[in-house]
């Protein structure tokens, strides 16, 4: 039995893990090689998350609606980089956290006003049952679903990153921004093309979890934190680090939502355990950080050559 | 950098009177809103008010210090939630619940600054980030202290002497007192010798610590005199609320005292006060003709990042500068 509870559990911290890594992989980008603070980046996903329900009602299908969200929110990503955020590379941290912290308030209000404060985003009728994964041991279907698109899309980035010219690119510009600059790289705009790959992840998780979560403004900021802790126990500006990060703090939110209250009720009354285990779990995951930080400053796979 | 050196001359005398002027317009503003029946613009001014106090605790470490905090609420909101603890529990004595207020988000500094100070650059933002979601959450799961409810306080410290908190003008006297402690607090600092290597660091840690100063702990002072101004804000803003939620302390409020600070003007004595005021009152203005109106205050601000990057202070001070027909140049950054 706990066996079994445990098992379902890692499912679904591996499946919160990959949806943070989808957001984290772009933002650790953005972060790596243009040294840039984007608190707007949590936006993107609220964006994405809307615009798929939005295509889901228009379309009636979930698929056509998810598949016309992504391209959607990337080219919403691209323009935003090519309009504003461009302009603020060059500018200090604090200008960056103010700028993007502005567009949070415009970006939420916008989608207010188009969309309203929440919208409705069911998962498909198909995948709305179970799945008998091992004997006793029933798994939503959808998401093994998420999981899977998880999975897939990761492998994809890493081919991007590792085999591919443009992967090379980005690589060279996160180690040493200014060397590829002098080598000819154009940074200016792969990093447009970037932010678009970015933008277009965001709203694939922005997607996959708004029939779990809910599709509301204010989504973004709640994770868009998570995110960057993510980063920065993977390490700025790599790849690996932020899927290695992700898994991590996956794993120890689902364990302090579930599994750790669990534990409490052995030894604590249950209303107390039932109170005490999300606390813990989510202080854990930013003693987590501060571990990290505090034992390896550069975090666990430091990209800066 | 406005307030650090001494100005010379002419332009004292009119920091004097520029002082006075304003300091008689702080005095006679309640009395004027109470005339004209307007009570609620006292409490208005008063709520801006804590928020300068907030403002300017985070500009001296942020500013001054160069230490980018991105987890100053937490000193907010342990303020906050030392008085209306302390207040549940039948302590309504201000004169103690203040002083614990401040020495708690004094205590809490020493602790986060004794662990984040060892990092720097991003990885500061970041970890300072990290300890104020901790007190989040941990606040949030303290169910005999209201938990994600919030926590009620049914009465408002009590300074004695007749000095009634509920009253909107006796309120405001003491937040105004406040204010002009903690700006003059600043101001005497940064003067000292303490400041000066304060602002060494800043602009060179690595030299400042070759000349032999230990910057590790004027970095440690710095950043606990930041937390206990932070929890004197937080002290007040339980008592005009008469209540306090966790959201004090979520990530959005650092990012609020941070936007506050670099709308004012980052490193200055007035930024903190300034930009509070001015976000604050953008926002009560805004908010009377729409529901939206974080979309044009959203506007606002970003039109300030791109035009106005030395914030409301450089833009003030460019204004006087022309006006004077005197050409600009010097500051920061």
């Amino acid at each position: 039995m706990t066996g079994l509870l445990l098992l379902e559990q890692s499912l679904n911290g591996l499946q919160f893990g990959l949806m943070l890594f989808l957001l984290a992989a772009g933002l650790t980008l953005v972060f790596g090689i243009m040294d840039m603070i984007n608190l707007a980046h949590g936006s993107l996903y609220m964006v994405g998350a809307f615009l798929a329900a939005w295509f889901v009602e228009l379309t009636g299908s979930f698929v056509i609606g998810v598949l016309l969200a992504i391209p959607t929110a990337a080219a919403f990503g691209m323009l935003l980089e090519a309009t504003l955020l461009r302009s603020l590379y060059a500018r200090d941290h604090l200008a960056q956290v103010l700028a993007t912290f502005a567009l949070i308030l415009i970006i939420n209000e916008s989608v207010r006003m188009i969309w309203g404060s929440d919208m409705p985003l069911s998962a498909p009728a198909a995948l709305s049952g179970p799945v008998e994964l091992l004997p006793g041991l029933y798994y939503p279907a959808y998401r093994l679903v998420i999981i899977a698109v998880g999975l897939a899309l990761a492998l994809l980035l890493f081919l991007l990153v590792t085999k591919t010219r443009m992967g090379a690119l980005v690589r060279a510009g996160a180690s040493n921004r200014e060397m590829a600059m002098a080598m000819g790289v154009d940074i200016r705009s792969l990093f447009t093309v970037v932010f678009g790959i970015g933008a277009a992840l965001c709203a694939v998780a922005g997607a996959m979890l708004g029939p779990l979560l809910a599709v509301q403004v204010g989504m973004g900021e709640s994770i868009l934190i998570l995110a960057f802790v993510v980063i920065v126990i993977g390490g700025i500006g790599s790849i690996r680090g932020a899927l290695v990060g992700s898994l991590l703090v996956g794993f120890v939110d689902t364990a302090g939502r579930t599994v750790l209250p669990h534990l409490f009720r052995e030894f604590l009354p249950p209303q107390l355990a039932s109170a005490a285990g999300p606390a813990v779990g989510s202080i854990m995951i930013y003693v987590l950080m501060a571990v990290v930080l505090f034992v390896r400053p550069q975090g666990l796979f430091p990209a800066r050559g | 950098m406005g307030a650090v050196p001494s100005p010379a001359g002419g332009a004292r005398v009119g920091a004097i009177v520029g002082l006075l002027v304003l300091a008689v317009a702080a005095i006679a503003y309640p009395f004027v809103m109470r005339a004209l029946d307007a009570e609620f613009y006292i409490s208005v001014a008063s709520r801006i008010l804590i928020y300068g106090i907030a403002a300017t605790s985070l500009n001296l470490l942020l500013g001054y210090g160069g230490l980018v905090s991105f987890g100053h609420a937490a000193f907010f909101g342990i303020g906050a939630y030392a008085v209306g603890i302390m207040i549940t529990e039948g302590v309504v004595s201000g004169w103690l619940g203040f002083p614990v207020a401040m020495g708690t988000a004094a205590l809490a500094a020493a602790a986060i600054g004794a662990v984040s100070l060892r990092t720097r650059g991003v990885y500061f933002i970041m970890i300072t980030l990290a300890f104020a979601q901790m007190l989040f959450y941990l606040v949030n799961s303290v169910k005999a202290y209201g938990g994600d409810e919030g926590l009620n306080i049914k009465v408002r410290s009590d300074f004695g002497f007749g000095l009634n908190l509920k009253d909107d003008l006796n309120f405001y006297f003491v937040v105004l007192a406040c204010l002009a402690g903690s700006l003059l607090l600043v101001y005497r600092l940064m003067r000292s010798r303490f400041g000066r290597v304060v602002l060494a660091m800043r602009d060179d840690d690595a030299r400042a610590e070759a000349i032999g100063f230990p910057t590790f702990r004027y970095k440690l002072i710095l950043f606990v005199i930041g937390g206990a101004l932070g929890g004197l804000a937080g002290a007040l803003t339980v008592n005009q609320q008469n209540y306090v939620n966790p959201n004090v302390l979520h990530w959005t409020q650092s990012g609020t005292l941070m936007v506050m600070v670099i709308l004012g003007g980052v490193g200055t004595l007035w930024g903190g006060v300034l930009g509070a005021a001015a976000l604050l009152v953008l926002e009560e203005v805004v908010a009377a003709y729409t529901v939206h109106w974080q979309f044009y205050v959203g506007w606002v601000l970003l039109l300030i990042v791109l035009f106005a990057p030395r914030g409301l202070v450089g833009l003030m001070g460019g204004l006087l500068r022309s006006i004077r027909g005197r050409d600009g140049g010097g500051g920061q950054r």
